[in-house]
């Protein structure tokens, strides 16, 4: 357990420095919630009626991003060998690596959540239930994303690659992320429905993600 | 002959040739049995003539997902029993089905203009073959942004299998969504339950299709084979003149 | 021969689309089968010997 406590810590650690990628996704987060009225105009109306789904574009994109370092730092400076050739299971790592991952750059999103609301003109409830829906499910987003970050290893050029390999497989989480976030402003459906069904993707992908991301470091990298 | 046998590339090669001229005729046969009852197919009171389209619609939709089955099954081979054709089969199959599947797209929106207006209408059946034919992109992608074949074929099956257990997922989520934004007017394609005047082309041209793809992948996965071949023997080669 | 109803050209069009795909994939497959038997010939011919001491030209 020290092990995985361990790498955990350091994890956080160097993620929460200056070039750690962490906060820079909350940044990433903010820029596109900011393009967005660029976009779509500065209707305040039609921004709160899109509110819920920007904002989870927003942290799909963000937390996106900031996998793709996931391993390749460990692979660069050579701690990914360490780290599989240890005694822990590598399932175990990749499930510690992807938690302190959620814990530096997806909290802060949710965080970030209710400012970004106020720039679309959402409510307290609807904000609320955005930023719920958001810890409900980013960690499906986190765990799901390290499947390509460690597919990305291989590959050396990971990057784009691996945000169209991920993309597909986040679809329902954001669905069922926006459609309880909308359950609950608008009201006439239950909130609890999708709401859980987002929970139990995350707890699905909880097992899923450790399992495929160890499983692609072990082919990938002898 | 036993599935260790097959697991020898050259034993392959001189099995599929000789049964791949019988498998062609097959396809051949029951592809002109099928066209020609779905010429004659009656028209449906509701759609008219255009029910035709669903004849080879519903079979390329079919086989997007037969096609990934196949896939999955053979990167278990790669992953658990390291089967040496394993990698060819999947490989191989990778194109065809991303060929079906885009054909599915295709005949899809040709099939839902005349009913819906416009050539595309975020359909739960047609969004769950969008994202599976971005699957297979991607897919096709990882299998040639790493050179080294054994690893590519490592990195596709991690792939294909996440795939498969998420297909269901996906399925499941994008039907939950279509209801939710419900159009206006909604024609469900294909109907709840078909006519046997209808079922019968269908499940001809179903099973034509299935043995052209099995006729392709086969063929494919001969040509993978000898692909191989002249690899390794292109780096011997380097290796000599190196020598 | 049957009538097509009015949306004749959606029909033609999604057979067509079939069978151009379809006909795309053989021609593929058969120029790739060919391109590599060549290739195979020509490795064989400059002497290039397989580890089974095989001739790499044994397509059957």
């Amino acid at each position: 357990m020290t092990a995985l406590s361990a790498l955990i810590r350091r994890d956080l650690r160097i993620a929460l420095r200056v070039g750690g990628g962490a906060l820079i996704g909350v940044l990433f987060f903010l820029t596109v919630v900011v393009l967005m009225p660029f976009a779509v105009g500065p209707d305040l109306a039609l921004l709160s009626r899109l509110g819920p789904a920007i904002l989870w574009l927003g942290a799909l994109l963000a937390s996106l991003l900031t996998l793709d370092r996931l391993f390749m730092a460990d692979h660069e400076d050579g701690s990914l060998d360490l780290i599989t050739m240890s005694r822990t299971p590598l399932e175990l790592a990749c499930a510690a690596k992807a938690l302190a991952h959620w814990l530096a750059a997806g909290l802060p999103l949710i965080v970030a959540t209710p400012v970004l609301g106020l720039l679309l003109n959402l409510d307290m409830v609807a904000t609320g239930a955005v930023a719920l829906t958001l810890l409900a499910g980013t960690p499906a987003l986190t765990f799901t994303g390290m499947i390509g970050a460690a597919l990305a290893v291989t590959l050396h050029r990971g990057g784009l690659l691996m945000a169209v390999l991920v993309l597909p497989l986040s679809i329902p989480v954001l669905i069922f992320g926006v459609a309880a976030s909308q359950a609950a402003i608008t009201g006439p459906l239950s909130f609890g429905a999708p709401f859980s069904i987002l929970c139990a993707l995350s707890l699905v992908s909880l097992v899923i993600g450790p399992f495929a991301a160890a499983a692609s470091l072990k082919h990938g990298l002898d | 002959m036993s599935l260790i046998d097959l697991a020898n590339p050259t034993r392959f090669l001189a099995l599929s040739a000789r049964v791949l001229p019988w498998l062609a005729a097959a396809t051949i046969i029951l592809l002109t049995i099928g066209l020609y009852q779905s010429a004659y197919a009656p028209d449906d009171y509701q759609q008219g003539a255009t029910v035709k389209i669903m004849f080879i619609h519903v079979p390329n939709a079919w086989l997007s997902m037969f096609v990934w089955g196949v896939m999955s099954v053979a990167s278990l081979g790669t992953l658990v029993w390291r089967h040496p054709l394993a990698d060819v089969a999947a490989k191989a199959a990778a194109p065809i089905g991303a060929s079906f599947t885009f054909l599915a797209l295709l005949t899809g929106s040709l099939w839902g203009r005349p009913m819906w207006g416009t050539y595309w209408e975020w359909d739960a059946r047609l969004t769950s073959v969008l994202i599976l034919f971005l699957m297979y992109l991607g897919l096709m992608a990882l299998w040639r942004a790493v050179e080294d074949p054994s690893r590519a074929a490592r990195a596709a099956a991690v792939l294909t299998l996440v795939g498969a257990l998420n297909l269901p997922i996906i399925k499941f989520s994008v039907d939950w969504w279509n209801t939710l934004h419900q159009p206006a007017s909604v024609m469900r394609m294909g109907g709840s339950s078909l006519d046997k005047a209808f079922l019968i082309p269908l499940l001809v041209m179903a099973v034509a299709f299935t043995l052209l793809f099995i006729t392709l992948h086969l063929a494919a996965m001969r040509n993978e084979i000898l692909r191989r071949r002249v690899r390794s023997l292109q780096m011997m080669q380097a290796g000599q003149k190196a020598a | 021969m049957m009538s097509l109803g009015p949306y004749a050209s959606f029909i033609a069009a999604s057979y067509a689309a079939v069978a151009i795909v379809v006909a795309i994939l053989i021609g593929w497959i058969i120029v790739d089968y060919r391109n590599q038997t060549q290739r195979l010939r020509e490795l064989d011919r400059s002497g290039v010997t397989r580890r089974s001491g095989r001739s790499a030209v044994d397509t059957p």
